[in-house]
């Protein structure tokens, strides 16, 4: 059963459409793609891929934040690791 | 199935309903509508608290595009316009507006027709004979050039940007890609999107109109919120999983789809393009909802996660649902569960089965929200009364 939903191709983040546990597989679309490093809790975002700092966090294949610190594919992607683009961006 | 019909008006636009709509002026006969709209329960009624007692020019071209909007709307096939006399949008004022309605109206004045209960009576003969008269339109075919979807969101919670909206994203594609129009407002859930929608805009004219909208928008909110404005994203949002002003506005505003922003309109404006247009309208949903319907829209979907049973006297208004538990929770107002996506359904056999549930609501099968008859009428204004 999905437990992540990923809304566009671009995206660099995936939802976590209910808790993933650390060490928990991410399935997408029935297939099993890689395992939570920590807790996600539901509806939260987790890295899809390895992001670097300051890179764009990609939802619905747009930079929605950019992120403070690096964050390995797996982790939970919140307002602890990012930051805020300028409200007009 | 996919051909769609509608009531062909002289004017060229269709409606996908034939409705009598009983609309008063002013509040200050809201009771008379009521009384017609109970004699008569075939009717569409549209109670309203305006009419009067705002007189800055903003706030009265709102009063007659929406009053006019309504009157001329392509599901309204006559109407019964109540009036008091003294008021500004009276019956007089109102004309110039709806000459070109082209459509049976009778109006009555309570102050010249006789009172309140005589007038009501007058009310209630005309409203059945014209649905009377009505009952012989028949339907005709209609293209998808004719049509134009509204896009609403509301009572969001954190599923309804990836799950709801993003479904209504793909209704909006395949309606453009059909040569149909669809318009979404809102402006308020537009700020910290400019980026993402002046990439789309056909032309720079209408990029830097959309520039200006979620500029006002946001300045408004700073300057009516204050300190609050940072609520716009509140601490309950950040522990539903959204970040950023940007992440939750993205959610929204992917309702429309991924096309070429073909216009701007103000708040109650039709559009003159087709294709995906904006409007600059307000957030609160039941403002926003007569913005959309006064410009012309024939249709709304509208997508919520905590569940609203609101609807709208002369659009119907298809629910969907973000999250199965609400959905279950409210299945006497929810029309659509966009939910299945979160438990492996594909976005393309949701968006397949709600093209058809469209086509077949198009063609007159009705939706939650207008069987449980939960329409509401309200408008925006942008200054108090006095």
């Amino acid at each position: 059963m999905d437990n992540v939903l990923v809304v566009h191709p671009r995206d660099n983040v995936g939802i976590a459409v209910k808790a993933v546990a650390a060490g928990e597989a991410v399935v997408i679309q029935g297939q099993e793609w890689f395992r939570a490093l920590e807790d996600i809790p539901a509806n939260h975002k987790i890295a899809l891929a390895d992001i670097a700092p300051n890179e764009e966090i990609i939802k619905y294949g747009e930079p929605i934040a950019v992120s403070t610190q690096p964050i390995q594919k797996g982790r939970w992607v919140h307002t602890h690791n990012l930051a805020s683009q300028a409200w007009k961006k | 199935m996919s051909e769609i019909s509608g009531y062909i008006r002289p004017d060229g636009r269709v409606g996908i309903r034939n409705h009598v709509l009983v609309l008063p002026t002013v509040s200050c006969v809201n009771g008379v509508v009521r009384r017609i709209a109970e004699a008569v329960p075939g009717v569409a009624s549209a109670v309203h608290p305006h009419g009067c007692g705002r007189g800055g020019p903003r706030d009265l071209e709102i009063l007659f595009r929406i009053l006019s909007g309504m009157i001329r709307h392509p599901n309204v096939g006559g109407v019964v316009l109540i009036g008091l006399g003294c008021e500004v949008s009276s019956i007089a004022n109102l004309r110039p507006f709806i000459h070109k309605a082209e459509k049976p109206i009778e109006m009555f004045n309570v102050q010249t027709d006789g009172g309140s209960l005589e007038t009501a009576r007058k009310g209630i003969d005309a409203a059945r004979r014209m649905l009377q008269d009505l009952q012989s339109q028949r339907r005709s075919p209609m293209t998808w050039e004719k049509v134009i979807v509204a896009m609403e969101c509301g009572g969001s919670d954190a599923l309804s940007g990836v799950t709801a909206n993003v479904a209504l994203g793909a209704i909006s594609d395949w309606l453009v890609e059909k040569g149909a129009t669809v318009i979404f407002g809102e402006n308020t859930e537009m700020i910290g999107t400019a980026g993402a929608l002046k990439r789309r805009a056909k032309n720079e004219q209408i990029a830097g109109q959309i520039e200006r909208m979620i500029d006002r928008a946001e300045k408004l909110t700073r300057d009516v919120m204050g300190e609050l404005a940072g609520l716009v994203i509140s601490p309950g949002n950040m522990d539903g999983g959204i970040s950023t002003i940007a992440e939750k506005s993205m959610g929204c505003v992917v309702k429309g789809g991924t096309t070429t922003i073909r216009q701007v309109v103000d708040y109650g404006e039709a559009p003159t393009e087709r294709g995906l247009i904006l409007q600059d309208g307000p957030g609160y949903d039941c403002d926003s909802m007569a913005g959309l319907a006064a410009g012309g829209a024939q249709l709304m979907f509208f997508s919520t996660g905590r569940g609203t049973p609101v609807g709208f006297p002369v659009m119907p208004v298809v629910k969907v649902a973000s999250n199965t538990e609400v959905y279950q929770a409210m299945s006497d107002d929810i029309d659509v569960n966009a939910g299945v996506l979160t438990q492996g359904a594909s976005l393309e056999a949701l968006r397949d089965e709600m093209i058809q549930r469209m086509i077949r609501i198009i063609n007159g099968e009705q939706t939650k929200a207008e069987i449980n008859r939960m329409e509401v009428f309200s408008f925006m204004t942008v200054h108090p009364p006095f």
